[in-house]
């Protein structure tokens, strides 16, 4: 018996789309098997299948070696298939082992039997690692242990082969190395892992084999050791990837942005931006890095007019923007790739056409007197789709519809396409594959190649280090150090994001 | 002729493929094309929205064309006698319109709240007989039939007057308006002439078809106090009523009743509290509508239909009475009616018919 | 060339199916309603097919009623647009009936108050209608802007403000202790000489005309318009509006007031148009809430409203004439009603439950 999960020549549709299209997936008892491919490849729905959400229209399904139909995802359960999902599934003001046990409550006497449940989480727990406390609250314990909580989950749940939804998304770069070891003492305990995932660098260092989809067809499986990113990029974009990203040196001109002494509150009323200060000048990059939480929204959404500031000023090309309403600010010349493109960026029952103009609908010759002009408004989303590469059926289709990358896209053209002084790009790449996230870093340098400023804020340290040509440091609310990428590493960064090293203002201000 | 095809073109679209409704059509325009080949006088009434089981009103008229229809031989239906009732007050108008497209001679409008529609219709439906309840309505085709509410109303003031243990006495009304504020005036001016202490709390429900509202007003009235509440109200009465036998039902030593209104309301005073029956129904303001309304088809049968004429049906008539269920009033109370009804007739006593005459009574 | 040829031809076709599909389901879902309501008629032994006919003629057998029915789809449109109207743009407007009776009530005081050629009283009436339900709508859009108070609450609350005080006016401010307000001038009227000629002097008035403006009206902004744009845009998405430098609290204000006139204007038509005057009212009126069901039945989609406001305003005239014709008890035509209206709804609810699973799964 070699295999744990068989699936074999899986076929998908949805109205209008082929999901999956003779797709194979083996996993051996023991191993951690990657699942790799662009956003929108068909790794969810393949998953879907497996986990009993979806039917397919055609191929077979086997676990271990018995063939199955599995038609909803208590079966899935019962076959020992547990799925960690991305987005999790918690109840916040519950405990974690009141999480872990709903809907599979062990009772005694019609009571809830909570004592006896906290001590198998806790076993379990222990068993691989975990280190959770099972009596801690959801709303209590960080993004990274909220992941272990549905780990335990599936673990409670007898679960022997586990789905892991693109882990990674949401972690620390710590939380992720905690991760991984997990990982690994799963697989040594016997379970065996599918990792869904676009990122190549955790395929190579945890994997032990992977099979590549692109466009909802099986392209293969290759075993890790035997390959290298380079090549796996290419079987998932279907051509060959760059990954170091080419860039001039930047002739930065003068200031576009300048920020003196900003204070901003947070939706608690506390201090999250603590008199910061910051300037970024025409043709350069400037990146902010830092941990998730030390005032990098409230600093954006400041800048942008979505929150109010409590103290200091913001000058674009040297006109007070403090407290301007977003539009007047985003006439002044800001452009703006908001962290959460669904929650700011897209509205997403519009179509990609509509979301286009999301910014200029107003203007001539969007509208005229109030009545818009739908035949201009698709004409020019119709170039930016083209410019930009969005794939999308039609202009007309919903935002909702389309994959994550292409989501970005039509908002980076969107906002590149006013043709902004100043661009701030949020987690620009969160959550997309390579392709894309080569696409939008060759579009941020071209706009400081155009004499732009641009502001990027990101937590992958890889990107920061990437693209910037000025790193500023953000921790606790105040810029701690400005840095040049060619003269530090991800150790020094590290540190100063973490606080422990705090370099005297001056001290490296303007490389 | 141009105005029928429009609507049949129109209808035509509409009902496309409809033949049912084809159907219909052509029978109904077949039937009212040639002058009406009935031989048998037919009665309509519109009810107003409390519906010919609001154990008032409506059902009294409704049982006064029962009893012509009977005396003449009539099948209830198109061909007979029928009613339509209403829903909202929008219905009216349609209602009174969908009797006269089906040939009724004569057409009832239970209730003041159809004056307005009537006499519109009347206007617009020259060729149609009408007859509103208790309005007045001013056109040659239309008869009026009012009641001396006020003396009636009087009358059961007088028995609540005498009735009461505690002094506190409620009256419930349907639709504060002129209307119902005859029964108030008189109803008060009842209770004051013969007890001046007692104090009459006055609380309308705002519709006369508000059961729940009626419970509701009834309750807070029983648990303040008030051991007497005369009705004025239609259905919304029924939840008086249900009020009252809860409470009985709860405790037949509570001494609390009931006045009706419009019919003997008897029977919808018993209760059964533990093997005994109990009845909440002091006594009833009967305003004999079924007896104004066959009199009045009586006489159009008989080609005297009174158009443009007011009809005042009162005491003088025995058209607003005491109810014959007496059982629950005692015979002192009995008495002073018959003194009182005396004083009525002879004209000493003036009934006030609004609350400003009320004002302006001494007692 | 051929290819795309070919791509267009699928996608009108898919098209096609689609639209297809989707006017079947409602007309199959009354169908069903049709044959559950004639299995409650055989089973309480009425003949459904003459209850039926009977129906159809009521809603369109002969001019009258036609033109009843269209006075009756009136309002129905204008409630239908104004609760679609606020939930297109992400609010939910339970408030209609509330702004419907205020724009009743100040329509009618300024067909009484003034006096005025035609060309400017008519139209003044009509918008002080729609300005009143648009005040009463500015409340809870307020309240919602500013301290973010629950639409839903606030309307409801409001209705019960409106109806009580609407009657407080009529009984002391715009009669002496009437229970209505004398008829509006000639020159505020909606009345139409033509359509009675038409429809053989049914109340149908100029009011349609006004309607299916509205609906024109409501498509037009939502659709073609950059208020539109931002209404949707804040329903969907209030977060991303905000990001696009649109004022969400301005558009949740204007959403209500849009709302709410809409809804006055459905009250304008009735005090206008089918009554002349406003009267006191013991309870809703029940065209508001029904605007609810019909917006919903619609699609939230302008001609939906119009179709789905056809099929209650048809039901609702149809049904008028059921008891008369063919002797169903007005109780079984409530059920039959009820059994329609279900099914049609449900169907909405079985589509609507689809589309959100498909919706996931395309995710």
């Amino acid at each position: 018996m070699e295999y744990v999960i068989e699936m074999l020549n899986i076929r998908k549709e949805f109205p209008g789309i082929v999901a999956n299209d003779n797709v194979t997936l083996q996993v051996k008892k023991g191993e951690i098997h990657a699942l790799l491919g662009e956003n929108g490849a068909g790794k969810s729905t393949l998953m879907n299948v497996l986990f009993g959400l979806y039917q397919p229209e055609k191929g077979e399904i086997r676990v271990n070696g018995k063939s199955v139909k599995i038609t909803d995802p208590n079966i899935a359960n019962d076959l020992g298939i547990g799925m960690v999902h991305q987005h999790f599934m918690l109840v916040d003001p519950f405990t974690v082992t009141e999480n872990i046990i709903l809907g599979k409550e062990p009772r005694v006497a019609g009571k809830i039997d909570i004592r006896s449940a906290n001590k198998e989480v806790r076993e379990l727990s222990e068993r691989y690692g975990l280190s959770v406390d099972p009596e801690a609250k959801i709303a209590d314990i960080s993004v990274g242990m909220q992941q272990r909580v549905e780990i335990l989950k599936t673990l409670y749940r007898g679960a022997e082969i586990l789905i892991f939804d693109e882990p990674t998304a949401v972690l620390t770069p710590q939380e992720i190395k905690e991760l991984i070891a997990i990982m690994k003492a799963l697989v040594k305990e016997g379970k065996s892992i599918i990792l869904i995932t676009h990122k190549l660098k955790e395929i190579m260092e945890v994997c032990d084999r992977v099979t590549v989809i692109r466009k909802g067809q099986g392209i293969g499986t290759v075993n890790v050791s035997e390959t290298d990113p380079n090549a796996l990029a290419s079987l998932m974009v279907g051509r060959d990837v760059v990954f170091k990203t080419v860039k001039s040196d930047a002739a930065p001109a003068g200031d576009v942005l300048d920020i003196k002494g900003l204070k901003v509150n947070d939706s608690r009323g506390v201090n999250a931006v603590k008199g910061l200060n910051l300037s970024v000048r025409a043709g350069e990059i400037v990146g902010i890095a830092g941990v998730d939480g030390n005032g990098q929204s409230e600093l954006i959404e400041a800048i942008t007019g979505l929150r109010k500031l409590e103290e200091g000023s913001i000058k674009i090309n040297g006109k007070e923007i403090a407290n301007k309403t977003p539009r007047r600010i985003t006439e002044s010349g800001v452009g703006h790739i908001p962290q959460d493109r669904h929650k700011h960026g897209l509205v997403l029952d519009y179509t990609i056409g509509e979301n286009v103009a999301l910014q200029t609908y107003y203007k001539k010759p969007n509208s005229r007197n109030g009545v818009l002009n739908y035949r201009r408004i698709y004409e020019k989303a119709r170039n930016i789709i083209a410019e930009f590469d969005v794939r999308t059926p039609s202009e007309y289709t919903p935002a909702r519809a389309l994959s994550g990358g292409n989501q970005q896209k039509a908002i980076i053209g969107r906002e590149v396409s006013r043709d902004p002084d100043l661009l701030i790009a949020a987690q620009p790449t969160r959550g997309l594959d390579v392709g894309a996230i080569e696409y939008i870093h060759k579009r941020l340098i071209e706009q400081r190649d155009n004499g732009k400023a641009v502001l990027l804020v990101s937590f992958e340290l890889d990107e920061v280090m990437n693209i910037s040509d000025r790193i500023a440091v953000i921790y606790e609310g105040e810029i701690v150090a400005i840095l040049n990428p060619k003269e530090t590493n991800e150790q020094e960064l590290g540190l100063l994001m973490a606080g422990s090293k705090r370099l005297e203002a001056g001290e490296n201000f303007h490389v | 002729m141009k105005k029928r095809k429009f609507g049949l073109a129109l209808s035509l679209v509409l009902a496309a493929g409809t033949i049912l409704g084809a159907c219909g059509n052509d029978e109904e325009s077949a039937s009212k094309g040639g002058e009406s080949k009935k031989d048998n006088f037919t009665v309509g009434m519109v009810t107003d929205i409390g519906g010919v089981d609001d154990k008032s009103f409506n059902q009294s008229a409704w049982e006064g064309l029962q009893e012509f229809g009977k005396e003449n031989g009539l099948q209830k239906g198109k061909e007979g006698f029928d009613y339509v009732q209403s829903k909202s007050d929008a219905d009216y108008t349609t209602n009174l319109n969908t009797l006269v497209r089906n040939d009724f001679d004569l057409i009832y409008g239970i209730g003041y709240l159809l004056a307005e529609p009537m006499a519109k219709v009347a206007d617009q439906r020259k060729d149609s007989n009408f007859a509103i309840v208790d309005s007045v309505v001013e056109k040659p085709n239309v008869a009026s039939i009012t009641f001396t509410e006020e003396q009636g109303s009087f009358l059961v003031g007088v028995i609540a007057a005498k009735t009461t243990k505690t002094n506190k006495i409620g009256f419930v009304g349907g639709v504060d308006g002129s209307l119902i504020n005859k029964f108030e005036a008189g109803f008060i001016a009842g209770v004051k002439s013969v007890n001046p202490k007692a104090d009459v709390k006055v609380q309308y429900a705002g519709s006369f078809g508000a059961a729940d509202k009626g419970q509701a007003i009834a309750s807070s009235m029983y648990s303040s106090g008030i051991d007497v509440i005369y009705h004025a109200s239609g259905g919304t009465g029924n939840g008086v009523f249900a009020a009252a036998k809860e409470l009985k039902k709860k405790d037949p030593n509570n001494n609390i009743w009931v006045i009706g209104v419009d019919r003997d309301q008897f029977e919808e005073g018993k209760v059964k509290a533990g093997d005994k029956e109990y009845n909440v129904t002091l006594t009833s303001m009967v305003k004999r509508v079924d007896i104004a309304v066959k009199d009045l088809a009586d006489k159009s049968k008989n080609g005297e239909f009174p158009g443009g004429k007011v009809i005042e049906y009162g005491l003088d008539q025995n058209a607003v009475a005491i109810a014959d269920h007496k059982e629950n009033v005692s015979e002192a109370a009995l008495k002073a009616t018959e003194e009182w009804t005396e004083k009525i007739k002879s004209g000493e006593v003036k009934v006030p018919k609004t609350r400003d005459e009320l004002k302006a009574m001494k007692f | 060339m051929s290819n795309k040829l070919k791509q267009y031809g699928q996608r009108s076709i898919k098209y096609l199916i689609t639209s297809a599909r989707n006017m079947l389901i409602p007309i199959f879902s009354v169908i069903l309603g049709l044959l559950a309501g004639a299995g409650i008629m055989l089973v309480s032994g009425y003949d459904p097919i003459s209850g039926y006919s009977a129906m159809l003629n009521g809603i369109f057998g002969d001019e009258y009623y036609l033109g009843e029915t269209v006075r009756q789809i009136t309002p129905y449109i204008l409630a239908g647009l104004a609760v679609a109207f606020a939930f297109r743009t992400g609010l939910f407007n339970i408030g209609v009936e509330g702004q419907l009776i205020v724009g009743w009530l100040a329509a009618v005081w300024v067909g009484i108050e003034f006096d005025l050629p035609k060309f400017i009283h008519l139209p003044l009436a009509v918008l002080s209608g729609a300005a009143a339900g648009a005040l009463w709508a500015f409340i809870p859009g307020l309240l919602k802007a500013r301290f973010r108070v629950h639409e839903v609450i606030v309307t409801i609350m409001l209705n019960y403000t409106a109806l009580h005080i609407t009657n407080y006016l009529i009984l002391n401010v715009l009669s002496d202790k009437q229970d209505k307000t004398e008829n509006i001038a000639e020159s505020a009227s909606l009345r139409s000489v033509l359509f009675e000629n038409w429809t053989d002097l049914s109340r149908m008035h100029w009011g349609i005309i006004i309607a299916l403006a509205c609906a024109i009206i409501m498509w037009f902004i939502l659709e073609k318009t950059t208020t539109g744009f931002e209404l949707k845009a804040v329903g969907f998405n209030h977060h991303a509006s905000q990001y696009a430098g649109m004022s969400v609290n301005k558009n949740i204000v204007l959403s209500m007031v849009i709302s709410g006139a809409f809804a006055g204007l459905a009250g304008a038509m009735e005090g206008l148009g089918t009554f002349g005057y406003a009267a006191i009212k013991g309870g809703f009126t029940g065209v508001g809430f029904d605007g609810i069901a019909v917006a919903l039945l619609g699609g939230n989609a302008a001609i939906g409203i119009v179709l789905a406001a056809a099929l209650f305003g048809g039901l609702k005239s149809g049904a008028l004439n059921m008891p008369l014709e063919a002797g169903v008890p007005n109780e079984i035509v409530d059920i039959v009603i009820a059994l329609i209206i279900f099914f049609v709804a449900s169907s909405y609810f079985i589509r609507w439950i689809l589309s959100r699973f498909s919706k996931k799964g395309v995710k």
